[in-house]
């Protein structure tokens, strides 16, 4: 699964996209996996209230599941226009 | 439809002419264009714009799609830019047309409410060798509820 972070969520992860393999069946899941991992994860996610998820390229929440899902990405609240 | 997502600037004018072209059945075509603010103390140097090269095409479509099934439009044209841009330049447009100025109007400002918090892009102001990311703020997500 390839994992994709933008903004300040990337700056403090340290690199723009990974590969993981995970059994995570939810975001949630894999967030907790990634924050188990190292430290920088855990300042990335420290506060998921602060953070937005896609799925695929589609908008989605903390508890949807990963069955067939290939792309996810963390992000902040976006502020286009 | 017309929704281009590009780092290099664009020239309003002449979109706006092209917009119009060959519909005599539009009565109103609004636009909306957005421009690098320079902050209060006068010293911001760039506003730097990160997109999701995958999605930002998307879920502009999927913007201009939800306006256009909501009300009475002809067309719609959204132009957004990415990378650095400097005080004065021009970040994005957007432009409606209707047979009537309401649905045109309302669904310009419906795209730009929805533009500023469900497209995939993020502000970094860069002021004198610092640089910070732009917060959301509470007022756009409220703003959504409008519509």
């Amino acid at each position: 699964m390839d994992i994709l972070y933008f903004a300040w969520v990337r700056e403090r992860i340290g690199v723009p996209r990974e590969t993981v393999t995970t059994e995570a069946k939810t975001v949630n899941e894999l967030v907790q996996e990634l924050i188990a991992k190292e430290e920088r994860y855990a300042a990335a996610f420290a506060d998921i209230s602060a953070l937005r998820v896609a799925l695929d390229q589609d908008l989605s929440d903390f508890d949807a599941p990963l069955d067939g899902v290939r792309e996810v990405a963390f992000f902040p609240p976006m502020t286009g226009g | 439809m017309k929704i281009v997502v590009q780092e290099a600037p664009f020239d309003f004018a002449a979109e706006v002419e092209e917009f119009g072209q060959g519909r005599a059945d539009m009565g109103a075509i609004v636009t909306f264009t957005g421009v690098v603010r320079d902050n209060d103390a006068g010293d911001l140097d760039a506003m730097e714009i990160e997109h999701y090269p995958g999605m930002t095409q998307k879920a502009l479509e999927k913007i201009a799609a939800d306006a256009s099934a909501r009300w009475d439009l002809g067309d719609v044209l959204i132009i957004h830019r990415y990378g650095r841009l400097e005080p004065g330049e021009k970040i994005m447009m957007v432009a409606t047309s209707s047979p009537h100025r309401k649905d045109a109007f309302e669904a310009a400002d419906f795209l730009m409410d929805y533009l500023k918090s469900r497209a995939p892009f993020w502000k970094k102001e860069h002021t004198g060798g610092d640089a910070s990311w732009v917060d959301a703020k509470d007022s756009d997500e409220d703003a959504l509820n409008r519509w």
